[in-house]
């Protein structure tokens, strides 16, 4: 008599499993194929084409009705097995029993739903089966309909991309930092972030659903920080866990998933189970390649032979048209593992290699994955590569190029693209070369537009001539590059970040094509910078990418505690702030309290995890912070003025009061300081200030680029003023050409010197429009630069607790 | 046997970020990359006994708050010109957990010491 052998579950696991055992012993077993899903086995991993409409569910059924007759199979398809009773070896379902010798257990995993309010409307689906591509259809029938889909990874992307294609707005809500976190390293999840937008569809990273919202079905979705999306449908693509209720309540032994050994078995002999239901050695599997491996294992073991389950490595491809993304192994490095990163900003290509012990660890393409095969195989294969790993990034065509440092370009064809920009090809450049005898880049430049226009193929195009020439190249660039992460000098790297309109760190690293995976303590400080300068209220300051006391918002000193500096407007303070400074000093056995050059008070000696209680103590009295620890606004200096002095001229201390009042909290290239003297006796120094202010009987006169430290320098004279509206005018239009146009670190003093005085005075005197404009500018970035940041670390719980340090748990 | 002490999550540290840790006797500085892997050094620069766990990290290393030197997760040693080495701890990730234990070898002495490490 034929063993008796019942698969729960009509999925991919158990139809190739089936398939196996038909193949190697026809006619072993009567089979009863038991699935919830009212149809039988299909491609699930190729939903996302039907759902874009690329493919129809016909042509994913990999077992039709026929199949299943020919091979015996009692199919039993809609009917879900409510319960196995292992003593009697039956399976229950509502319509009655099933007698087994064999069980195998096949129930895949279920998606999982976010507990959140409103999950339960209509409206709110998965993305796992043809009923829920049967619901999006349908959604996307209504014309501009709204689809929202949280969750970022492989199959959230796919439903995104699949909706867009059916003609919904589609946005993407994303936990993690960058899309596919699990697949991709920062730099290739932001190109991949920017090439769905670039399609019109939004994304929103670290976003924390909130709510679903909605009276009779789902109308908006409502995030954590309070913004609402509205939305005709919601798709919940925020994971799966293994489906193994039925297996739990059979007893049989469940962690996350059923576990079984080697041979599929399960705690019960009689039990086998493959698929995302199970956990082999304490890993779940959610890819087909190793849900096929167990398949097979499981047929060898029905039919009593031996086999065993080895989990191989896997790659990842994402499965949307004209997206190209490659993952496998472990590209997130680890230890002693090392980086190989290739960056094409033209094409928008990345590619990173994971090296370890002179093997191939991990890989992420994105862009360019014609290699991925290649990478994967070197992979699995251990292949040592000590020989190839200087040329194994340009690829396999190019492995046999010569080792030299311009292989890569020497490798390319002549009509390979040098210049995006004006579509200049290698062999144009290499013509001009010699037909115009060109030695150097401008002279490319001239005749070829090649590198004329963003610049950001400069590098290659040096290149270029190095190779024509050979010797004849007397090369290297004019300008200094930032630091050895770039070949982009400062002033290139700001010129780009607004004519590409980048707008975040890793985005202008992967736009400028920089040579380490997140830059140094050098360049990243000098980026953030920038970025904010250029995109107030947009960009997004990164904390991490600040020198220390600009992260903790205070002075480390020599023995790593720190000095804390509140502002006094204009140098003015009262018995009131007073007396809460020396209340902070005793609290907090502050050792030091000493009165700085800039009209404040220091305290010295802080310890780092006293200072968020520090800074609400002195907020209560009304003191803010000083920012004496930034690259900002540090103080305005002033003298008693007109108001006491008996050769004062004009209010300068309210002079002073009002314009710190107005520019406190910028960001600037480097510290800069004012200071503001009643009379030409010049009491509070303003003559080298970054920018001095010096009262006269008719009105003011603005002095600019001084500096008081190592190397000593008077300001130049700029202009004379009569209003305090000019001087308000004046002195933003000058912050703001600074901040615009100096280098990271480098005070007014040495920018005024390369750029000369007359330079300053033809952008602030000779063109009050474009004075105006400046003024205009810096007033806009105030706007969102004002916030006591002393407040804002001191009040969030979160923020304060950065400031502590974490301590050991000891677990028994 | 080493005896691993759990000290928090991967969220209690910042990306490219640090965190101190005071356990074993000292102050250990945690690191976490970009990339999310966690390295833990003495937090005391090997020049002017810096608090490591205030500087910059990017790649595999960290750049002293005080003169910026920079030192190597992996090794522990100070990237040339500078020459230094603080002590190393052994890192393990259980999931998001994070756990503490011994002091390593020096990387010189490991090399040396061969396959036993």
């Amino acid at each position: 008599m034929k063993q008796k052998l019942v698969v729960i579950g009509a999925g991919m696991a158990s139809g190739r499993a089936l398939e196996h055992l038909f193949e190697m012993a026809p006619g072993t077993f009567d089979v009863t194929l038991f699935g919830a899903e009212p149809r039988g086995n299909y491609n699930r991993i190729m939903l996302s084409p039907v759902l874009s409409g690329e493919k129809t569910y016909e042509e994913i059924v990999t077992h039709d009705a026929d199949w299943y007759a020919g091979h015996g199979v009692h199919c039993r398809f809609g009917e879900t097995v409510t319960r196995i009773d292992r003593k009697k070896k039956m399976v229950h379902t509502a319509d009655g029993e099933t007698p087994y010798d064999k069980l195998l257990v096949a129930t895949g995993s279920a998606p999982f739903i976010i507990p959140i309010a409103g999950r339960d409307l209509p409206g709110v689906r998965a993305f796992r089966d043809l009923d829920d591509v049967n619901a999006m259809v349908d959604a996307a029938a209504k014309p501009a309909a709204q689809a929202v889909v949280i969750g970022g990874g492989l199959l959230g992307l796919e439903a995104a991309a699949g909706l867009q294609a059916r003609g919904m707005n589609v946005t993407v809500l994303h936990l993690m930092d960058h899309l596919l976190e699990r697949q991709l390293d920062p730099a290739a999840g932001h190109l991949l972030k920017k090439e769905l937008e670039g399609r019109g569809m939004k994304v929103h990273c670290r976003a924390q659903t909130k709510a679903i919202l909605g009276e009779d079905r789902v109308e908006a979705v409502l995030l954590e920080d309070g913004t609402v999306y509205p939305a005709d449908m919601v798709i919940m693509a925020a994971g799966i866990r293994p489906e193994t209720r039925i297996a739990v309540d059979a007893g049989l032994h469940v962690e996350r998933g059923v576990v079984v050994d080697d041979a599929m078995q399960t705690s019960d002999p009689d039990i086998l189970s493959i698929g995302e239901c199970v956990e082999h050695n304490a890993v779940c599997y959610g890819l087909v390649a190793p849900l096929y491996d167990m398949a097979k294992v499981a047929a060898n073991t029905l039919l009593g032979e031996e086999a065993a389950f080895k989990p191989v490595e896997t790659s990842t491809k994402l499965k949307v048209t004209g997206v190209d993304v490659f993952s496998a192994g472990a590209f997130q490095g680890g230890d002693d593992s090392e980086d190989i990163v290739y960056r094409d900003a033209a094409r928008g290509v990345y590619k990173r290699l994971v090296l370890k012990d002179d093997k191939v660890a991990g890989a992420v393409l994105y862009g360019d994955t014609a290699d991925g095969a290649w990478y994967f195989q070197l992979l699995k294969d251990k292949e040592p590569v000590a020989d190839i790993r200087d040329r194994m990034i340009f690829g396999q065509a190019l492995l046999s190029a010569d080792a030299d440092p311009f292989s890569a370009v020497a490798g390319l064809p002549d009509t390979a693209e040098i210049c995006g920009c004006n579509g200049v090809c290698k062999g144009t450049i290499v013509k001009a070369i010699g037909e115009h005898g060109l030695t150097d880049i401008d002279g490319v430049k001239k005749f070829t537009k090649a590198s004329a226009s963003c610049g950001s193929c400069s590098g290659l195009v040096e290149q270029v001539l190095a190779l024509t020439l050979g010797d004849g190249y007397s090369g290297e660039s004019q300008t200094k590059p930032m630091c050895g992460c770039t070949l982009h000098s400062h002033d290139d790297v700001r010129r780009l970040i607004m004519a590409k309109g980048l707008k975040s760190i890793p985005e202008l690293m992967q736009a400028l094509e920089w040579t380490t995976p997140d830059g140094c303590s050098s360049c990243r400080p000098a980026l953030n910078y920038y970025l904010l300068c250029a995109w107030p209220g947009e960009y997004v300051d990164d904390s991490q990418s600040r020198f220390v006391n600009e992260r903790h918002h205070a002075n480390i000193q020599k023995d790593g505690t720190f000095s804390v500096v509140p502002r006094m407007w204009g140098g003015l303070t009262n018995p009131n702030e007073l007396r809460a400074i020396a209340d902070v000093a005793d609290k907090y056995e502050i050792p030091t309290v000493k009165v700085t050059g800039g009209q404040r008070i220091d305290l010295l000696g802080a310890k780092k995890e006293d200072l968020p209680s520090i800074w609400s103590d002195l907020n209560e009295a009304g003191l803010v912070s000083g920012h004496a620890y930034g690259k900002a606004l540090r103080t305005v200096k002033t003298c008693v003025g007109s108001e006491w002095c008996r050769f004062g001229t004009q209010d300068s201390t309210g002079m002073g009061v009002k314009l710190e009042q107005l520019t406190w909290g910028s960001w600037m290239p480097h510290k800069f300081k004012m200071a503001v003297s009643g009379c030409p006796r010049n009491c509070a120094e303003s003559t080298i200030k970054d920018f001095g202010i010096i009262a006269v009987d008719s009105g003011w006169e603005l002095h600019v680029g001084g500096n008081g430290g190592m190397k000593v320098r008077v300001t130049d004279f700029l202009c004379k003023v009569e209003t305090e509206e000019e001087v308000i005018e004046h002195c933003f239009a000058f912050i703001q050409l600074y901040r615009e146009e100096a280098r990271y670190l480098e005070r007014t003093a040495p920018w005024i010197e390369r750029v000369g005085l007359d330079h300053v005075k033809e952008k602030i005197l000779d063109d009050a429009e474009n004075r105006k404009a400046l003024a205009e500018r810096f007033a806009l970035s105030q706007k969102h630069a004002q916030d006591d940041p002393w407040a804002t670390q001191s009040r969030d719980p979160e923020l304060r607790r950065t400031y502590e340090p974490l301590r050991e748990k000891v677990i028994a | 046997m080493t005896n691993w002490v759990y000290i928090g999550t991967l969220s209690d540290i910042p990306k490219r970020g640090a965190r101190k840790v005071k356990a074993l006797g000292c102050n250990v500085a945690v690191f976490r990359t970009g990339e999310d892997a966690v390295f833990a050094l003495e937090d005391s620069c090997p020049h002017k006994q810096g608090p490591l766990s205030d500087g910059i990290v990017h790649g595999r290393g960290v750049a002293c708050p005080l003169h910026n030197w920079v030192i190597d997760f992996e090794t522990g040693e100070a990237r040339a010109p500078d020459v230094g080495c603080v002590k190393r701890f052994a890192i393990e990730l259980r999931g998001e957990e994070i756990y503490l234990g011994g002091a390593l070898a020096a990387a010189s002495e490991e090399a040396l010491a061969g396959a036993e490490v």
